[in-house]
C-alpha cells in the first residue's frame, strides 16, 4: 500500500460531497464573467471611451488599488480590469474552503480517523483534495475562456484572462494546503488562508498605487510589491495587452511549492494535530460571560471586529476616492450616467456617496444573515437543547440573537458612514461636518436590515430546515433587485419587494420619514410572527 | 406525588409513531432507570420532559407542572446532561460550565470544583479540544453542581471509562441521599443495576416493563442447575418448568420463580448432591424483550405463561 492508496475513491467522495458547490463554482463564475463582459462592452463601447477609462484608471491612485493595471484601451482589457479583482478573490476563497473542507475538517470531525483505519494511505486525503480543487479550477478556467469568447472577445486574450483568474485559485489551493497543516481547527485554517488573501490583496494595491504610469499614461508599470502577491500575478499576465504567458507558470509554481510543504508537514504530525498548539481558556467564566446576551456577544466580537476593519477601510478608501469622483466622471459620461442611476439623483458627489452608503447597508445584509443564521447553526450542532433545557425561554434566546445582529449592524452601518464622512471630509476639508452628516445619512439605512433580520428569524421559526439556503437567497434576491432592477427594467412592483428600494439615498435626496417607519413596521411585524413560530414548534427540527 | 408522570403519551414525527402510548412514572427521592436500545423513544421522551419538543397527545407532569408550558420555571428546579453534548468550541470547559451553571440559576462553587477534581477535568481546556467523554464531563458536572430537585440524565456515561463510571455512580448515589430523584436513561445494564431502584423497559415507543428489578425478577424465570445422585425423572410435567437439558452430567432447566417450590420439592427424592439458583440478569430482562432483533424471533412472553 502506497501513501496515495484510496486517493482515487476519497476524491471520488469529495465530489459526491460538494457536487452541488462544485457546479455553482464551475458554473456560476463563467456565468458571471459573462454577465460583467456584456455590461462592460454597453458601458465602453469605443476606443474613445475606453481610452478615457484607461487614462482615468491609471491616474486615479483609489481605482489603481481596487482594480489594478489596464493593460490596453481593447475592450477585453477594460473587461479585465473591471472583472479581475471580483472573480479573483471568488475562486482565492472558494479554493481555500474547499481544501480545508476535504483536509482539515474531516480531521476536526474525525472522519479522517475513520478514513485512515481502512485501506488509505497517508497522503491520500490531502491528494484527493488537491486533485479536486485544482481540478474545479482548471474546469472553470475552461469555461470562463469560452464565457469570454462567447461575449466576443479575442481567443488569445480570452484564454489568458480565464487562466489569470484560475491561476489565483491554483495559487491559494497551495496556500490552504499548507495552512490546513497548521491548525487544528478548520476555521483556524480558512482564517490563516483568508489572511493569506488580504496580505496577498495588499501588497497588490501597494505595488499598483506605488506603480508608474507607462508611455500615453495608459499601462502602469506596478512596483514590485505586486510580484510577490498571488492577486498580482493575474495582473501581470496582461490579458489583451500583449500577453505575458510565462507569468502563469508563477502560480503553478505556487501551487507545487505549497504541496511539497503540506506533504512535508503531513509526514511529520500526527491525525488531527496541528502545528499551532491549541489556545487554553479561563478556568472560570467572567461575570459578563454568564447571559444570553453575554453568550451571544462572546460568540459574535470576533467576527464583528473583522466586519468593523473592513468597513473602516472600505469607508476610508471611498470616502477619499470621492474627491477624484468629479475628475473621473468628467471623462466618462457613461460612468457618471450609472452613478447617478444608482444613486438616483443628481449632485454627482452626493449620488456617489449615497450610492457607497447603500453598498454598504446591503453588504452588511450579510452580516446580520451570517449572524442570525447562528441559531440555525446552534439548533443542528445540538447547543440549543443545552441552552433550552436551563431556565432560558425561547423568546429570552431568539430576542437576545435578533438584538445582537440587529446591533451590530447597527454599529457597522454607523461605522461605514462615519468614515465614508471622515475619508471624504479629509481630502476637501471639513471632515467633521462630512462625517456627521454621512453617519446620520448611514443610520436611515438601518430599517432596511430590520427588515432583513426580520426575514431571516421567520425563515427560522417557521421553516428551520430551509431557512438557510433561503434566507441568502432573499438577500441575494435584494442584490440583484438593486443591482440590476434598474438595468434591466424591471417593473415597480418587483423592486418595491426589497427593503433597499425603499430607503431614501440620502443624501442624494432629501430623506423622508414615511418609507422609513414603514418598513420598521414590516420589521416588526416579521420578528412577531417568527418568535411566535419558535415559541411554538418543536427544537431540534 | 410523582416526580415525573407520564399517560398515553404520544409524538408522531410525520408517518413515524416516535412515542405510541407510553406511561412512564418517577417516584421522588429514587433513581428510575430508562432503558431501550437506540430509537426506540428514550430521547424524544426526555425532549418532551424538557419541553422542547411537543407531544400530540397523552398526560405529561414534571414536578406537578407543564413541560411546555411551564417550561422556564421547571427548568429551574432540574438538569439535563444530554446523551450528544456539544458545547461552543471557542469556550474553555470552565466557561461552558459556569455559563450552563448561571443560565439554569446559579452553581455551588465549591461542589463544582469538587467535581472538576473527582471528575478529573482540566477546565481550562477549550470545549472543541474535548473529546466525547470529557464533552460529557462538562455537562455532568455543570448539572451536578446544580442544587435541583430532578435531574434528568440521557445516557450520560457512554463516553466515560470504568474509573468515571464508578464515580459517576458515587456522585448519583449523593445527589438522591440529598433527596433528589434522577430520570437516567442507558443501555449501560450494569449501571441501571447497580443504581436504580425501579426500571422502565421502552420498546417502539411504549413501556413494556415497569417496576422494581425484584418485580421483573420475579416475571422471569430462574435458571436452576441441579446434580443428583439419581437421574430425576418426570421435571417435564412439573408445572412452570422449562427448558430441561444435560449440562456436563447435570441437569439445567428453567423455572417460573411461583414455581420454585414445586420443583425442589421434586428434586429431593433424587438425592441432590449440588444446586445452584440464578435469576435472571437485568440483561436477560432486556434481551427477552429484544431477542427478536437480535435473533429473528418474537420476543419470549416474560414469565412464561401469562
Amino acid at each position: 500500500m502506497s501513501s496515495f492508496t484510496g486517493a482515487g475513491r476519497l476524491a471520488r467522495l469529495a465530489l459526491r460531497r460538494d457536487r452541488i458547490r462544485l457546479a455553482i463554482w464551475v458554473l456560476g463564475t463563467p456565468l458571471i464573467g459573462y454577465a460583467l463582459a456584456e455590461s462592460v462592452a454597453g458601458v465602453y463601447p469605443d476606443e474613445q471611451a475606453r481610452l478615457g477609462y484607461a487614462e482615468a484608471a491609471t491616474t486615479s491612485v483609489v481605482a489603481r488599488a481596487f482594480n489594478g493595471p489596464v493593460a490596453s484601451t481593447e475592450l477585453g482589457a477594460v473587461v479585465v480590469t473591471e472583472t479581475y479583482l471580483t472573480l479573483a478573490l471568488l475562486v482565492a476563497l472558494l479554493s481555500t474552503f474547499a481544501v480545508v473542507r476535504h483536509t482539515r475538517q474531516n480531521e476536526e470531525t474525525g472522519r479522517a480517523e475513520l478514513l485512515g483505519a481502512s485501506a488509505v494511505g497517508r497522503y491520500a486525503l490531502l491528494t484527493a483534495a488537491l486533485v479536486v480543487v485544482a481540478g474545479a479550477n482548471l474546469l472553470a478556467v475552461g469555461l470562463l475562456t469560452l464565457a469570454f469568447i462567447g461575449a466576443g472577445l479575442p481567443v488569445a486574450g480570452s484564454v489568458s484572462a480565464a487562466a489569470a483568474i484560475g491561476g489565483v485559485g491554483i495559487a491559494f489551493t497551495g496556500v490552504a494546503a499548507v495552512t490546513a497543516q497548521l491548525t487544528v481547527t478548520s476555521r483556524g485554517a480558512n482564517a490563516l488562508a483568508a489572511a493569506a488573501v488580504g496580505v496577498a490583496f495588499l501588497l497588490r494595491a501597494a505595488g499598483d498605487v506605488l506603480g508608474t504610469p507607462g508611455a500615453g499614461g495608459i499601462r502602469l508599470d506596478s512596483a514590485w510589491p505586486t510580484w510577490l502577491s498571488p492577486l498580482g500575478w493575474g495582473t501581470q499576465v496582461r490579458a489583451f495587452g500583449g500577453e505575458r504567458w510565462l507569468v502563469l507558470a508563477l502560480p503553478v509554481a505556487l501551487l507545487l511549492a505549497g504541496v511539497a510543504v503540506a506533504f512535508l508537514l503531513a509526514e511529520r504530525r500526527d491525525v488531527g494535530a496541528g502545528l499551532l498548539a491549541a489556545r487554553r481558556g479561563p478556568a472560570q467564566a467572567a461575570a459578563g460571560l454568564l447571559s444570553p446576551a453575554g453568550l451571544t456577544w462572546r460568540l459574535h466580537r470576533g467576527a464583528l471586529a473583522g466586519w468593523a476593519v473592513a468597513v473602516a477601510v472600505l469607508g476610508l478608501s471611498m470616502g477619499v476616492a470621492g474627491h477624484e469622483v468629479a475628475d473621473l466622471i468628467a471623462d466618462n459620461p457613461a460612468t457618471a450616467e450609472m452613478i447617478a442611476q444608482l444613486g438616483g439623483g443628481s449632485g454627482l458627489v452626493d449620488a456617489y456617496l449615497s450610492t457607497m452608503l447603500g453598498l454598504f447597508a446591503l453588504t452588511i445584509g450579510a452580516y446580520v444573515v451570517q449572524a442570525l443564521l447562528r441559531t440555525r447553526g446552534d439548533e443542528t450542532d445540538g447547543v440549543l437543547e443545552s441552552l433550552l433545557a436551563t431556565a432560558v425561554s425561547r423568546t429570552r434566546w431568539l430576542g437576545t440573537q435578533v438584538l445582537g445582529a440587529v446591533l451590530g449592524a447597527l454599529a457597522l452601518v454607523l461605522l461605514g458612514g462615519v468614515t465614508t464622512g471622515l475619508g471624504y471630509g479629509l481630502a476637501t476639508g471639513d471632515p467633521i461636518g462630512w462625517t456627521v452628516e454621512l453617519g446620520g445619512a448611514a443610520l436611515l439605512r438601518l430599517p432596511a436590515l430590520l427588515v432583513v433580520a426580520g426575514v431571516v428569524t421567520v425563515l427560522f421559526g417557521a421553516l428551520p430546515r430551509w431557512s438557510v439556503a433561503l434566507s441568502w437567497a432573499v438577500l441575494i434576491g435584494f442584490l440583484l433587485l438593486g443591482q440590476l432592477g434598474a438595468v434591466l427594467d424591471l417593473p415597480q412592483a418587483a423592486l418595491n419587494l426589497s427593503p433597499y428600494t425603499h430607503v431614501p439615498s440620502v443624501p442624494a435626496v432629501e430623506p423622508a420619514v414615511a418609507p422609513l417607519l414603514g418598513l420598521t413596521a414590516v420589521a416588526a411585524a416579521l420578528l412577531a410572527v417568527g418568535l411566535a413560530a419558535f415559541r411554538h414548534r418543536d427544537t431540534p427540527s | 406525588m410523582s416526580v415525573i408522570s407520564i399517560d398515553n403519551l404520544v409524538k408522531t414525527f410525520g408517518a413515524v409513531r416516535a412515542l405510541d402510548g407510553l406511561d412512564l412514572r418517577v417516584e421522588p427521592g429514587e433513581v428510575h432507570g430508562f432503558l431501550g436500545p437506540n430509537g426506540s423513544g428514550k430521547s424524544t421522551t426526555i425532549r418532551i420532559l424538557l419541553g422542547l419538543l411537543r407531544r400530540d397527545s397523552g398526560q405529561v407532569r414534571v414536578l406537578d407542572g407543564d413541560p411546555w408550558r411551564d417550561a422556564v420555571a421547571l427548568h429551574r428546579r432540574l438538569a439535563y446532561v444530554p446523551g450528544d453534548v456539544n458545547l461552543w468550541p471557542n469556550l474553555s470547559g470552565g466557561e461552558a460550565i459556569d455559563l450552563l451553571g448561571a443560565l439554569r440559576g446559579g452553581l455551588d462553587q465549591r461542589r463544582r470544583d469538587e467535581l472538576l477534581q473527582r471528575f478529573d477535568l482540566d477546565p481550562t481546556k477549550k470545549c472543541r479540544t474535548y473529546s466525547k467523554g470529557n464533552r460529557q464531563k462538562v455537562a455532568i458536572v455543570a448539572a451536578f453542581a446544580s442544587d435541583v430537585e430532578l435531574y434528568v440524565l440521557d445516557e450520560p456515561t457512554s463516553g466515560l471509562d470504568p474509573l468515571m463510571e464508578a464515580v459517576f455512580q458515587a456522585e448519583v448515589r449523593q445527589l438522591t441521599q440529598a433527596g433528589a430523584s434522577v430520570l437516567l436513561s442507558s443501555h449501560v445494564l450494569a449501571e441501571v443495576e447497580a443504581l436504580c431502584e425501579r426500571v422502565s423497559i421502552i420498546r417502539e415507543g411504549r413501556v413494556v416493563e415497569a417496576g422494581t428489578l425484584a418485580e421483573l425478577r420475579h416475571l422471569a424465570r430462574t435458571t436452576v442447575t441441579v446434580e443428583t445422585g439419581r437421574p430425576p425423572t418426570g421435571l417435564e410435567a412439573l408445572p412452570g418448568v422449562h427448558g430441561v437439558r444435560p449440562v456436563d452430567g447435570r441437569i439445567r432447566l428453567e423455572v417460573e420463580p411461583e414455581h420454585l417450590d414445586t420443583l425442589l420439592g421434586h428434586l429431593i427424592r433424587f438425592e441432590v448432591r449440588a444446586l445452584t439458583s440464578t435469576p435472571p440478569t437485568l440483561e436477560e430482562l432486556f434481551l427477552r424483550h429484544y431477542g427478536d432483533s437480535v435473533n429473528g424471533n418474537r420476543p419470549a412472553p416474560v414469565g412464561g405463561a401469562r
